[in-house]
């Protein structure tokens, strides 16, 4: 939505130019503003999904969950317990086993 | 930062979430989330949307929603060796990221251990200062963590968490020497407007040694490909950090600061490090290992003209050709094997566009007979490392560079 305003990507197309000789051409930047878009993915119903629900949409969309791979309960753990140590994520302590025990039947290992 | 309508807010997703849950209905799918792809990754889950929906980008694959992880899809590296900015790989830490940058009032702060602490406006960096340009390879430290077998945790990236731009602004040099860097000065800390959603985490904060911050090298990039870089990724300023890992390429950057202390923020001394061995590979399980903060990038290669699994014709000549990096120098050659590494020949190479760049490669092969064939791509960079015929593994699943696997069916 900005090649209009930007003589310069016209040299993009002639790569065999040496570097130097693109340089010359004055850029000059245009104030932005958009939206980024959200995501109404929740986690499937199941024992525990008001609790990862509640405690987890906040700071991240559901779907980077769901894309994780299968892993251990000891390995739940350790990524909820890394979201509440290094990240500050809010989860009230009588939570944390309700989340942890739904991720492992979520996508836990076998 | 309550309401602030310059932020994408998790607000806005609460009150969704409110709407969703008094109606007592799951939310209709939205228009955007309509084509799908598979990437090959062992066990899964392998399907990924692809989205249309973030501005100032053409079709991705959508990672993640928010904060926004979105990955360049692999076809689009097959096309030239500079990646398209509406298709260059997304990746933020936290969900609070300005939508809006009003180039006026935006300013870029040099602060710390210099001798006058500087507030740069726009116009400064373009037109007060020389302007650079260097080619240089994005990678995201976890690029490819999706093939990490025992599987782990993060952004489940296939092997497009990278990107090639030619990148334009000014030297990181030149804007501490305007501000005059103190003796006594370790290292340079930068920090972008992303700001996490929970106050106490930590502001994602990045620091380089003194001596690499004054390299020349590294700059404060305004463009890419020629145009002012997308929102997402990192307008109006971003770091640009040749051959080392995206991480350090802070987007955003509004915040400069000298230390003379090494930096201890978590994300320089805790998360993005890596083992301290050969290929930052251990065993899984492995404990007491000496970490250190991950670094230079290392050599890969790819075909992006055939897939694993394929099928072509026997005893007819074909085009294979990709894209290589050396990592931290240039690639000195890329070579091939149709017999899984057995006997390899070498490809062609094509123009240099700088030693930090992707390099086209290229070949004519002939697959003698019908079969099942291993074909294997090397790259082997200036310095003489190439890349390594066994995996490597770490908790994190950063710096994979195992020399790519193509399975071939000759009919």
């Amino acid at each position: 939505m900005f090649r209009n305003l930007l003589p310069i990507v016209i040299l993009l197309g002639a790569v065999s130019m040496p570097l130097a000789a693109r340089a010359a051409q004055p850029l000059e930047l245009k104030s932005v503003k958009v939206d980024l878009p959200d995501s109404d993915k929740m986690f499937p119903d199941g024992p525990g999904s008001d609790a990862i629900n509640n405690n987890c949409l906040a700071c991240h969309s559901a779907g980077m969950v769901l894309n994780q791979p299968s892993l251990s309960k000891q390995a739940w753990a350790a990524e909820v317990n890394k979201m509440i140590n290094n990240y500050k994520a809010p989860i009230a302590a009588e939570d944390i086993g309700p989340i942890v025990d739904y991720l492992t039947a979520l996508r836990g290992t076998k | 930062m309550a309401e602030n309508g310059a932020f994408h807010r998790g607000i806005t997703r609460r009150q969704l979430l409110a709407a969703a849950s008094a109606a007592g209905v799951a939310l209709s799918k939205p228009a955007w989330a309509q084509s799908m792809i598979d990437l090959p990754l062992p066990g899964g889950p392998d399907a990924r949307q692809i989205t249309t929906a973030f501005p100032q980008k053409g079709p991705m694959i959508l990672q993640r929603t928010r904060p926004p992880l979105l990955e360049t899809p692999f076809e689009v590296f097959d096309k030239g060796v500079f990646t398209p900015n509406d298709q260059f790989y997304v990746r933020w830490h936290w969900a609070l990221i300005p939508t809006e940058i009003d180039i006026g009032k935006f300013s870029l702060t040099v602060r710390g251990h210099v001798n006058q602490t500087l507030s740069l406006s726009l116009n400064d960096i373009l037109h007060g200062l020389p302007s650079v340009q260097l080619s240089a390879v994005n990678q995201c430290s976890g690029n490819s963590r999706g093939f990490f077998q025992p599987r782990v945790t993060g952004g489940q990236w296939a092997n497009g968490a990278m990107g090639n731009a030619v990148w334009t602004g000014v030297r990181l040099k030149d804007v501490l020497d305007k501000a005059g860097v103190k003796l006594g000065a370790v290292q340079v800390r930068f920090k972008g407007l992303e700001e996490p959603v929970v106050a106490d985490a930590p502001h994602f904060m990045k620091s380089l040694d003194i001596d690499h911050a004054r390299d020349g090298e590294v700059m404060i990039a305004y463009a890419m490909n020629g145009e002012q870089l997308p929102l997402v990724n990192g307008f109006p300023l971003r770091l640009v950090v040749p051959g080392w890992y995206a991480t350090y390429w802070v987007k955003m950057l509004n915040d400069i600061e000298v230390l003379d202390q090494p930096d201890t923020n978590y994300w320089t001394k805790v998360a993005y490090t890596i083992p301290d061995t050969p290929h930052a590979s251990i065993k899984p399980g492995e404990t007491g290992v000496k970490m250190i903060p991950i670094n230079r990038m290392v050599p890969r290669s790819f075909a992006t003209n055939i897939a694993s699994g394929s099928k072509v014709k026997a005893a007819t000549p074909m085009a294979l050709r990709g894209i290589a990096f050396g990592g931290d120098c240039g690639v000195a050659s890329v070579d091939f094997s149709i017999d899984r590494g057995k006997t390899w020949r070498q490809a062609q190479l094509g123009k240099d566009e700088g030693k930090y760049g992707f390099r086209r490669w290229q070949t004519n092969l002939t697959l003698p007979a019908a079969g099942a064939y291993g074909l294997l791509i090397r790259c082997t960079n200036s310095n003489g490392v190439a890349q390594p015929d066994a995996p490597n593994w770490n908790p994190a699943g950063f710096m994979r560079n195992i020399m790519e696997s193509i399975d071939i069916i000759a009919v």
